[in-house]
């Protein structure tokens, strides 16, 4: 482990509210994405770097940049709306995971927020026009373009500030806008828009091709034969299959991410549900959230639709994935509906929670809890399925669903402090386009106040592991929490606790191999 | 009539077609900028009942600023309240006194004090708070010291040194016929009526627009029901209906 400064635990469950601590994370931000990464997204590219290596900002880039503002702020009734109406009353000064755990002021909502406010009120404002000390305006330089950079990549866009809000102002939109008009002069972030170029070429964040895919897959089918006996289907492509699973790209490789994509399979076997996934959509991730932009996000997720049409499919379900599951629930109908064309029995798209908790409410499916019996379990509330979603058909069925499912799998469970779960969640520290090792001292400060909830339920209720539904959060807590005195294998997927106990009955999957059709074993044909 | 007089009521006038039409102007444009995505903070009301509700608890009782800060939510609390008080009171100045506005003028004019102690509240925190001191500038301050300083000039009439309300009267319904009266010579009333037509004025280019803002936020006024119903803004339809991924591809018809 590299050394970083990493925040003393206190043990009482909670961060104490810091002092602040100006410029404490004063940084150039995150890499800087190339002309061309920039290009693939439709952003503008005529940029380049300078000797040192460093990249310049395109030519009228002022000009440019207060455009795009202007342009989003008659697009936007939330970021013209957000801009005018803060008081500044202080209510959600506290409330950012990276501030409590940086104490760098502007990493404060309110502060965040007023280096774009500052800037809009300086051109687009009476008040800031001609009175613009009074008001707290400033000239847009490449200062405050370098601020911006910075700091709107220190938001994860977990919208825990806008709970908290009087006006219900959300800072994700505020720093999503930022990230689109930092796009359109040359400083998009490599990490997110490398990944968005990669799902448009071969189709997942991984860049993980067909072949490479099926490959997994029928490993993991051998995995699972192995253990049980028994051949459950990992089915890509299948056409006529009846739901397509969209998962993140993670879900195919990493721990503990693996082991619930396995609990899906075992799910859909059991209940005698054929699936499949998609090769051209094998992604439930969608980064143009991250940049707030629309169009990137839309072509992004009308992959999405084309997969479902194309396999012709009745359902669409997704796997674990925190903001994968913000666009799909309450996005996908918006971006790529409608969706007329899938059984309209089921709502468009399904969490596969609501699939899981549904057939053991039916009991379609046989369970042996005392399989999880060596493991004492709480839950991470993921912030886009906490705030940003809803699973079953009353508010807040984001929180029961999967505490239901894991009660119903397990026998040890408990909440953590009431001021860190629900809709009071904090991030894990990695979410909104952050989770790149360019901002490693950012994600383990901001994981600070889940950490401290974590060790409070360790110590006090003898919690062993902390269940999440989100591909970010899972990747974060795993390199995050051993700086903190845990292990990596206390993260564990919902699915793979599913997994564990679900006892299968069913000894032959309703959905036969594609090559066993015909034949048994024609091996020789695999591509050479 | 004194000169003083007829500057006040043409101040008045002024001050009150810049509030109506400047709000109202204000919430138009804010009616005509697109929502393109379904973004209520979650759990959100699954109804457009359950959203009159939701903003009800938030417009009534702070309900976000009560879970987000005790001491906050209680001087904003104290100060909101009374001043509704307050102003109830003060619309003796413009019609005939019935029993409701008998019955509320002494709470009416007791509330002053509660309002002015809210503010001091609010103004030690931008004061106190480190954080808070941080994002506060000028004009939050004076936004403060302005309502303050109304509070206590209303005091003042109202506890000490008492103007001639019947003339108060007779200019303020005189100014509603386009009829002049004039205003009792006092440099407190004076003051008192100086400081709210700034208020007036500065209000649709101030952040008191929080106050028809508040409806218009997306996070608080949307209905969670995404997947029953599908949400298009026009721009997003536009793009669709030409099947162009790109804004900048989109033909404007």
């Amino acid at each position: 482990m590299a050394d970083y400064d990493v925040p003393k635990l206190n043990g009482e469950g909670y961060v104490e509210i810091p002092t602040i601590k100006p410029d404490a994370m004063a940084g150039k931000g995150p890499y800087i994405a190339k002309p061309d990464f920039q290009k693939a997204l439709h952003f503008p590219s005529d940029f380049q770097a300078d000797e040192q290596g460093k990249f310049e900002l395109v030519p009228d880039w002022k000009e440019r940049a207060l455009a795009k503002l202007d342009d989003l702020r008659h697009r936007y009734r939330s970021l013209q709306l957000y801009l005018d109406i803060c008081v500044k009353c202080g209510a959600c000064t506290d409330k950012c995971h990276y501030y409590l755990g940086t104490q760098d002021p502007k990493n404060m909502p309110v502060a965040r927020q007023d280096l774009m406010r500052k800037v809009y009120r300086r051109y687009f404002t009476f008040a800031g026009k001609h009175f613009p000390k009074l008001v707290g305006a400033v000239d847009l330089t490449e200062e405050v373009i370098d601020d911006w950079y910075n700091y709107y990549h220190q938001c994860s866009q977990c919208r825990r500030c806008s709970v908290y809000c009087p006006y219900g102002i959300d800072t994700a939109e505020v720093s999503m806008a930022a990230r689109e008009i930092l796009d359109h002069i040359g400083r998009g972030s490599k990490y997110n828009n490398e990944i968005i170029g990669k799902v448009f070429k071969v189709g997942n964040n991984l860049g993980l091709p067909q072949p490479a895919l099926a490959d997994t897959l029928e490993g993991l089918e051998e995995d699972v034969e192995a253990d049980t006996g028994i051949k459950v289907r990992f089915p890509l492509d299948e056409e006529g299959a009846e739901v397509l699973l969209v998962t993140p790209s993670a879900d195919f490789f990493a721990e503990p991410h693996v082991d619930g994509l396995m609990g899906y399979a075992k799910v859909f076997h059991e209940a005698g549900i054929s699936w499949t996934l998609s090769s051209y959509a094998s992604e439930g991730a969608n980064f143009g959230l991250f940049i707030g932009s629309y169009e990137n996000m839309r072509r992004i997720a009308l992959r999405i639709r084309e997969a479902a049409i194309k396999l012709k499919v009745k359902r669409i379900v997704f796997g674990e994935c925190g903001h994968a599951w913000r666009v799909a629930y309450s996005f996908l109908n918006t971006l790529a509906g409608p969706f007329d064309f899938l059984d309209p029995k089921y709502p468009v798209p399904q969490h596969i929670l609501e699939v899981t908790w549904g057939l053991i409410q039916d009991g379609k499916l046989t369970i042996d809890k005392t399989q999880n019996d060596d493991k004492v379990l709480t839950f991470h509330d993921s912030c886009n399925v906490a705030r940003g979603s809803r699973m079953g058909d009353k508010p807040g069925g984001q929180f029961e669903y999967p505490r239901n499912v894991i009660k119903a799998v397990c026998n040890h469970f408990v909440d953590m402090p009431a001021d860190t779960i629900h809709d009071a969640t904090y991030c894990c520290g990695g979410g909104g386009g952050l989770l790149t090792d360019d901002l490693m001292e950012l994600r383990i400060k901001g994981a600070q106040p889940r950490m401290e909830a974590l060790k409070y339920v360790t110590e006090q209720q003898g919690v062993t592991h902390m269940a999440a539904i989100c591909a970010i959060c899972k990747s974060q807590f795993t390199k995050v929490i051993p700086y903190y005195g845990f292990k990596m294998d206390q993260i564990v997927s919902v699915h793979q606790l599913v997994s564990k106990a679900l006892v299968l009955q069913r000894q032959v999957s309703v959905q036969a191999r594609p090559d066993e059709d015909d034949d048994d074993d024609e091996d020789d044909n695999d591509d050479a | 009539m004194t000169f003083v007089s007829i500057l006040y009521g043409l101040l008045f006038w002024a001050a009150t077609l810049v509030l109506v039409g400047g709000v109202g102007r204000r919430i138009y444009f804010y009616l005509q900028i697109p929502v393109p995505l379904k973004i209520p903070t979650t759990p959100a009301p699954i109804t457009q009942s359950g959203v009159v509700w939701r903003m009800f608890r938030e417009v009534v009782f702070f309900q976000s600023l009560f879970r987000a800060n005790k001491y906050t939510w209680l001087f904003a609390f104290i100060f909101h309240m009374a001043l509704w008080l307050v102003l109830l009171r003060h619309t003796r100045y413009f019609m005939e006194v019935g029993a409701f506005l008998s019955f509320i003028q002494p709470f009416g004019k007791y509330a002053s004090f509660a309002m002015v102690f809210g503010l001091a509240g609010l103004l030690a925190r931008r004061i106190l708070v480190d954080r808070v001191r941080y994002i506060s500038a000028p004009s939050d301050f004076l936004m403060l010291a302005l309502l303050i300083a109304i509070g206590l000039s209303g005091i003042l009439m109202s506890f000490v040194a008492s103007t001639d309300i019947v003339m108060v009267k007779g200019f303020f319904r005189g100014l509603m016929t386009f009829d002049f009266h004039p205003l009792p010579a006092s440099p407190i009333l004076l003051l008192h009526l100086l400081l709210v037509a700034i208020l007036m004025l500065v209000f649709p280019i101030s952040k008191l627009m929080h106050a028809p803002g508040v409806f218009l936020s997306p996070t608080r006024n949307q209905v969670d029901n995404p997947r029953e119903k599908r949400h298009i803004s026009q721009w997003a339809l536009e793009l669709e209906q030409q099947q162009k991924t790109y804004l900048d591809e989109v033909k404007n018809g």
